[in-house]
């Protein structure tokens, strides 16, 4: 094993800790690093101008989790009621997407979305004559990209649970008099909550740190976090604001994965109770 | 009959893991062709000590002396020691077939031979008809005679069996003990069983050894253990026992109750010291004749026929527990008895056997 | 609701969904084989953007490096990562550094990874190519294939292992006979998944891959060529990539059922 975390050290971790180092330098006159410490690249990062496109980004892949979430548990919820050898056939054509390659995934929807697209052809053949509706280069669109890309993944987290659920237990609660409502609130979603947060939490770090989407859906301007610290290092050639960017999304991407492991504890532990009790 | 020579000696042998003793200074002999068990409650020490013979671990102290020869450090692979695993550990990608030449395929021997002796050995354990089956299309008494084949077709110094038969159901493992014992007989190898289960070591082994916290505690064959048990851990762990706490005397045990309770008393047990009396179920009888030397009276609680026994639960004023007590079915023919009737039990001083509290 | 009224709803659920994911991929696959130049609008079958695709020698570089790329980081990676998880598996107790730093490649956004490289490399001054982008996959692909094989040894009963040298076997011969035979459907599942996700990969190519066209790779190209706008061309690559990907996956999934199997 020792080649294999000597790879992971040397190519991960290392250049890991230099953008971290980085960071913390000022941007040289001609573009280069000039090697003073400075804290000023984390201050920019809180810059309206910079906090704003961190809100954005937050708040499209919020946008973007929720629908997949939303999409994705119904999705899960009718595979695991499918009959019983119909359902990794179901979930493998569920998936099938999401192995074929990512920029192409993206690129569909641009033919899907542009002014002479499938859509405005429909609404066309449905009566429509005025202008061309823009949704290419919208927000919408980079969400749609995004719930489009991710959905998938969120299917496999939430069927998990969802499969392993036992049968019973929706009788029971049924048998003792609940609804079919009051049932999947009570009982079904609650021990179905760590695959639904295993998927959101997935949707919502690659969204956030996302670069192709908003590249290519957003159009030229649009901008997320990802696209922000592309600019730095390839078009502003300011690599230390740039790492500094980057860190602050490592440090979300991390506060995000923390809360998780902290509910997935808080769950493990009740389930635990609820064995320690039976 | 000349004198059983020792095939395994195994001396003062220790092993830690960290702070943690698992086995504590543990000396035994095992004999040629004898089936021997170690017995003991789970965390006693003797899937360690197995290990230790099968070379998958190294004692922290002590001497494995094999036809006088010291393994302790030899590897698994050099060893001529088998192991016949818990979970059988079958290979899952192999045929039975192939499973069972591994070993001699190992040996690098001609492949006439190995055949010939698979064959043989398949036909000794009836796994014929199953030889070019994959181990997950057999059946669990299947897998472990493919697992006891492919132990045995090496014809080891010493086979040990972990648990041979925790994984199968009752009805099936009565069977496969005679079997066990048939097939030991049959290919003349030493067995050493690891069993937490004391009926099965009973019914098996020619000698059996009882572990408690990494400790020996009693070696010897699986009657004199049932008559004499060394202290009141190994009697109440083989078989079924009735005890009755008290103070020793000279004579015997003072009950709390009052009673006493005549028996023979070890001379390590001074008077007064905390002690306690116990019988077996089987030595007790029911409205015993007058003479009899120790007696008590008690109501029937619950009973059970068992076939040819029956099982009585008897309140009595002796222990805070009931008594259990087991007459013949003919017996209680005689005098039947109900839940609920008071009865009169009585038992001979020497079948009482005293312990140290 | 009636058990047929749930099960209609739940079909038309399932219905709704694929059709989400599909259509997109449908019309591109359908535009691929139209005959006129609009990327948009149907005007009869041809094979014309497969054939033009044939004679482009920039993508059919690219494809080139790709292939290359991805078979050299595949390969790296399936050794480096099935030794690393029967390393991490067999020793049972292992701290939380170790686990996260195989976990630490699968979940880094891209762009972070890329930039990283980016700095590192130019600071130790390595000239960027071909070699740099396969120093740069292997770092993601071995956590992958680590995590596959993994998946597989969990449900490994080391008992095998024991029971080989038991039976006179040497850790070599072991390790070739037995645990070998048992992770190579997992083994080579993972190293399918690492070749499918190397050539797909972009952002750290893109970033890795140095001045000038030489070492391009197919994503580079594609995403060069959706920049610059539709073109039936790009709907005829999109079309190839996706038949090579998802052969990949289906059979990278059947092995993965043999595995269960066993």
């Amino acid at each position: 094993m020792a080649p294999a975390l000597v790879w992971l050290t040397a190519l991960m971790v290392v250049p890991c800790a230099l953008v971290l180092a980085l960071a913390f330098f000022r941007r040289g006159i001609y573009g280069g690093i000039d090697y003073t410490f400075t804290l000023e690249n984390f201050g920019l990062v809180f810059d309206p101008l910079y906090a704003g496109i961190f809100l954005k980004s937050a708040r499209i892949a919020g946008t973007a989790t929720l629908i997949a979430v939303v999409i994705g548990y119904a999705a899960a919820y009718a595979t695991a009621a499918a009959p019983r050898r119909w359902q990794p056939i179901f979930l493998f054509f569920a998936v099938l997407p999401f192995w074929s390659n990512y920029l192409i995934r993206t690129y569909a929807w641009i033919v899907l979305l542009n002014r002479e697209g499938l859509v405005t052809q429909l609404l066309r053949w449905f009566g429509y004559t005025g202008e061309p509706p823009s949704m290419l280069y919208t927000e919408g669109a980079v969400i749609a990209g995004l719930v489009y890309n991710y959905l998938p993944f969120v299917i496999l987290a939430c069927y998990a649970p969802l499969s392993r659920l036992n049968p019973e237990l929706a009788e029971a609660s049924r048998d003792l008099g609940a609804s079919a409502m009051t049932t999947f609130r009570r009982v079904i979603l609650p021990l179905t909550v760590p695959g639904i947060a295993a998927g959101a939490v997935f949707v919502f770090v690659l969204s956030i740190g996302n670069f192709v989407t908003p590249a290519l859906l957003g159009g030229g301007r649009f901008q997320m976090i990802g696209n922000l610290v592309y600019d730095q290092f390839l078009t502003a050639n300011d690599w230390p604001f740039g790492a500094a960017l980057a860190m602050a999304l490592i440090a979300i991407m991390l506060l995000v994965l923390m809360a998780q492991a902290l509910a997935a504890d808080r769950a493990a532990g009740r389930a635990a109770e609820v064995k320690a009790d039976g | 009959m000349s004198e059983p020579r020792t095939l395994l000696a195994i001396d003062d042998v220790s092993k830690s893991f960290g702070r943690v003793t698992a086995v504590d200074g543990i000396s035994l002999d095992i004999r040629e062709n004898e089936f021997f068990a170690l017995l003991g409650p789970s965390g006693c020490g003797k899937t360690t000590l197995l290990r230790m013979l099968a070379g998958f671990e190294t004692p922290t102290d002590g001497r494995i002396l094999l036809d006088g020869k010291d393994i302790a450090r030899t590897p698994p692979n050099k060893r001529p020691v088998n192991l016949m695993f818990q979970s059988y550990a079958l290979f899952p990608h192999m045929s039975v077939r192939a499973n069972v030449s591994y070993g001699l395929e190992m040996e690098r021997l001609p492949s006439a031979e190995i055949r010939s002796r698979v064959d043989a050995i398949l036909g000794t354990t009836e796994l014929v008809p199953f030889a070019d089956r994959k181990p997950e299309q057999l059946s669990g008494g299947q897998k472990q005679r493919v697992a006891l084949a492919r132990a045995l077709v090496k014809r080891p110094r010493l086979l040990l069996l972990d648990e041979p038969l925790g994984a199968l159901d009752k009805k099936l493992r009565g069977a496969m003990q005679l079997e066990l014992k048939r097939l030991q007989h049959e290919v003349g190898i030493t067995f050493v069983i690891v069993t937490h289960d004391q009926e099965e070591s009973l019914v098996m082994a020619d000698r059996m050894a009882v572990l408690k916290d990494g400790k020996l505690l009693q070696c010897d064959t699986p009657h004199a253990i049932y008559e004499h048990p060394a202290d009141r851990f190994v009697a109440d762990f083989i078989g079924v026992m009735n005890f009755v706490p008290g103070t020793a005397s000279i004579d015997g045990v003072m009950a709390a109750s009052g009673a006493r309770i005549a028996g023979k008393v070890p001379p390590a047990l001074s008077p007064g010291a905390a002690a306690v009396a116990s019988v077996r179920p089987e030595r007790i009888r029911l409205f015993p004749s007058a003479d009899t030397a120790n007696r008590t009276t008690g109501a029937v609680e619950a009973l059970a026929y068992q076939g040819l026994d029956l099982q009585l639960h008897v309140r009595t004023p002796l222990s805070p527990k009931p008594f259990l007590v087991r007459v013949t079915a003919d017996a209680a023919d005689r005098r039947p008895v109900s839940s609920g009737d008071q009865v009169e039990l009585g038992w001979d001083a020497a079948d009482v056997r005293i312990f140290k509290e | 609701m009636t058990s047929l009224a749930r099960t209609f709803s739940m079909r038309t659920i399932l219905m709704l969904v694929y059709a989400f994911l599909y259509i997109p991929i449908a019309v591109l696959v359908v535009l691929s084989f139209n005959e006129g130049g609009l990327p948009t609008a149907w005007s009869g079958f041809s094979l014309k953007w497969y054939i033009s695709l044939a004679g482009n020698a920039a993508i059919l570089s690219a494809a080139l490096n790709t292939l290359i790329v991805a078979l050299v980081s595949t390969a790296i990676a399936t050794l480096l990562g099935t030794l690393l998880a029967i390393g991490v598996e067999m020793r049972r107790h292992y701290g939380k550094g170790l686990e996260a730093l195989i976990f630490a490649p699968m979940i880094i956004p891209d762009i972070v990874l890329a930039i990283a490289l980016l700095s590192f490399f130019s600071m130790i001054n390595l000239t960027m190519g071909l070699h740099t982008i396969i120093l740069a996959h292997v770092v993601f692909n071995l956590a992958f294939v680590c995590s596959v094989v993994r998946a597989r040894l969990k449900s490994f009963d080391w008992s095998i292992v024991e029971a080989s040298a038991d039976l006179g076997a040497s850790a070599i011969t072991t390790f070739r006979r037995i645990t070998l035979p048992v992770i190579l459907p997992a083994v080579i599942a993972g190293a399918l998944l690492a070749f499918t996700l190397s050539v797909d990969e972009f952002i750290i190519a893109f970033f890795t891959a140095g001045a000038g066209r030489a070492s391009t790779t197919l994503p580079m190209q594609i995403y060069a060529m959706i920049r610059f706008g539709i073109t039936p061309e790009i709907n005829a690559l999109a079309t190839i990539v996706m038949a090579v990907s998802i052969a990949a996956l289906t059979l990278s999934q059947r092995l993965n059922r043999g595995v269960i199997g066993q």
